[in-house]
């Protein structure tokens, strides 16, 4: 895949308090990219309840790789590549659906919806019906798939780290979501909204646990609002960035919701405002554990390379070129609390997208990026904020204040030593 | 030029005309940025809407826009601001309109027109091509209003709404 050449340094273009601007701009890091992460280590694909039922089927990426997220009849989750292994035509042109079968209209070559190649007309040109049963001719399909709270990651690598430890601290966050759910599980059944941005996928990725612009680049909208996300990253915020390992990171804002001490105040709301939802979450949790889950609040978690937890929202990011780049976006739902879940749904609609009120300035800020690191100098991107007043927590994460560069430069680490291995 | 839409109630009161003058001046005050004179276009109960993937009911899955009437004057708001980043610069906009037809009405009397449109937009970035099938609802007030009707609703189509877009931090 990738062009032969010169090797890329990483090293040298990845140093501790700064990072080269080509990494951003070079189509053939671009390309060693898919091969070294995207398409080695666990990116995520989708959520379990996206086809509930045997035969639903919905198309998914991870980068360029258009993947058939399937249930077969059997309840199994299958991905698969959208590739006939005839001529390589697609065999899916739906967004969605469901269907045992899908038959690739060039040839009429028909597989399962777990991949296996049921048919091809006219076998005899083939030897006979049944010739072809031990040529390996099914639907490529992700070699390695593992599910967390019913997130379905793939990875396209036959070995590596397990799920479990590449996903690591994080994956205690993802739990932490779906104990908002007085059910215990999270659906992604809102629908998606999909935002294109002529950046670099590592200014998305970078921005997410970035608490140093949102009073810049979103001032207004709070202002205007009366929101008090803005002071959540300002200076005298008691939340902290931590990075996570394994280049995930957190905005960890428990300790600013704690210390207002009050249930739903992270969603700017109160119990008496979602009675429904606030009694069911008593009646599971007791009502001790209920107030701490409800004045924690939602995390904001950035999980390495593509899934983005922004509290109520949902970001999967697919990088498309060295400078294209998509985010798929959609609403958390609460499994058995449709009051908080249409809350949820309508303030993730006014605030994502590409008209949305926060993330069309992000976008323009990505944009903005991409064309500055184009320019020559002074070549590199200074991540060296918090360094000074960095620290490690008792689980052995750096730590930084709510605004620093903590997480980028845990990102920047692991994907050092992900693009540095043969 | 003869109207053959139908228009199920009030028969004779509402005029082709008068529709399409609304419709017009709604694209003009967008194109200019105009955004005191567009939020005033809009009736106290309001929902202006662009669906992405899924086009269902406003507000029932996500949207690219699903705005009531609070949302669209926060929206205003920020774009006034001058700290709407997206849009600061603002685009250069210039939108064609056309295939104006009258549908009825809806069961509150306004009047339901649809519309197309293509719509250039330019800016730094570069330029980009939108185009979609408007629905607007109007009710007549022609003693309050300059334009005769005040906006109850407006969705915005798009061609290209189940594929991934750039910002539309403008509005469409």
């Amino acid at each position: 895949m990738t062009p032969a050449g010169p090797a890329v340094d990483y090293a040298g273009l990845i140093e501790p308090l700064r990072v080269h601007g080509s990494l951003y701009t070079d189509p053939i890091i671009f390309a060693e990219e898919l091969e070294k992460i995207w398409y080695r280590t666990w990116v995520y694909v989708g959520h379990v309840s996206e086809v509930p039922d045997p035969g639903d089927f919905v198309r998914k990426n991870i980068g360029p790789q258009d993947l058939i997220f399937t249930r077969s009849s059997g309840g199994e989750i299958n991905i698969l590549l959208n590739r006939c292994s005839h001529r390589g035509n697609k065999v899916c042109v739906q967004n969605d659906g469901n269907t045992n079968t899908f038959r690739c209209p060039y040839h009429g070559w028909n597989f399962r919806n777990d991949g296996e190649l049921l048919g091809y007309p006219h076998p005899d040109g083939y030897g006979g019906r049944g010739a072809l049963d031990d040529a390996d001719l099914g639907l490529a399909r992700a070699p390695r798939i593992g599910t967390h709270e019913g997130f379905v990651f793939a990875s396209m690598s036959e070995d590596g780290p397990t799920l479990a430890e590449h996903l690591g601290d994080s994956a205690s966050e993802l739990t932490r979501l779906t104990r908002l759910s007085p059910d215990g599980e999270i659906e992604v059944t809102a629908g998606f909204v999909r935002h294109s941005a002529r950046a670099n996928w590592k200014f998305i990725v970078e921005n997410e646990t970035d608490g140093y612009h949102p009073q810049f680049v979103h001032g207004a909208i709070f202002n205007i609002t009366g929101s008090s996300i803005g002071d959540l990253y300002g200076e005298k915020s008691p939340a902290v960035t931590r990075s996570l390992g394994q280049g995930h990171s957190e905005n960890d804002l428990r300790p600013a919701f704690v210390e207002q001490g009050e249930p739903l105040a992270w969603f700017g709301t109160s119990e008496d405002r979602l009675p429904d939802y606030s009694s069911a979450m008593r009646v599971r949790h007791g009502d001790h554990m209920a107030e701490r889950i409800m004045i924690e609040g939602a995390p904001h978690v950035m999980v390495f390379p593509n899934l983005f937890i922004a509290e109520i929202s949902i970001f999967v990011i697919q990088p498309i070129t060295h400078d294209q780049t998509i985010q798929h976006v959609t609403a958390v739902q609460l499994k058995g609390a449709p009051d908080i879940s249409h809350r949820m749904l309508q303030q993730c609609i006014g605030s994502v997208g590409p008209a949305g009120l926060l993330l069309a300035d992000d976008a323009e800020m990505y944009e903005r990026n991409q064309a500055g690191v184009e320019m020559l100098q002074p070549e590199w991107i200074d991540t060296r904020r918090g360094i000074a007043r960095e620290r490690i927590d008792d689980d052995g994460h750096p730590i930084g204040s709510a605004n620093d560069e903590t997480g980028i430069r845990g990102f920047w680490q692991h994907y050092r030593e992900l693009m540095t291995r043969s | 030029m003869t109207n053959d839409a139908p228009c199920n109630a009030r028969p004779g009161t509402v005029d082709l005309r008068q529709v399409e003058a609304f419709i017009h001046q709604e694209a003009r005050l967008a194109d200019e940025h105009d955004y005191a004179g567009w939020e005033e276009l809009w009736a106290d109960d309001a929902t202006y809407w662009v669906p992405a993937a899924r086009m269902d009911e406003p507000g029932s899955s996500m949207s690219i826009i699903a705005d009531n009437r609070h949302r669209i004057a926060t929206r205003i708001k920020q774009l006034q601001s001058g700290r709407r980043h997206a849009q600061n610069p603002p685009s250069r906009l210039c939108r064609v309109v056309s295939n104006i037809k009258i549908l009825g009405n809806t069961e509150f009397g306004d009047v339901r027109a649809q519309a197309n449109f293509v719509l250039v937009e330019a800016r730094e970035r570069g330029s980009h091509t939108w185009a979609g099938r408007m629905i607007y609802h109007l009710r007549p007030e022609p003693d309050s209003r300059p334009a005769h009707f005040a906006m109850s609703y407006k969705s915005v189509d798009l061609v290209d709404r189940a594929w991934a877009q750039p910002s539309i931090a403008f509005l469409i």
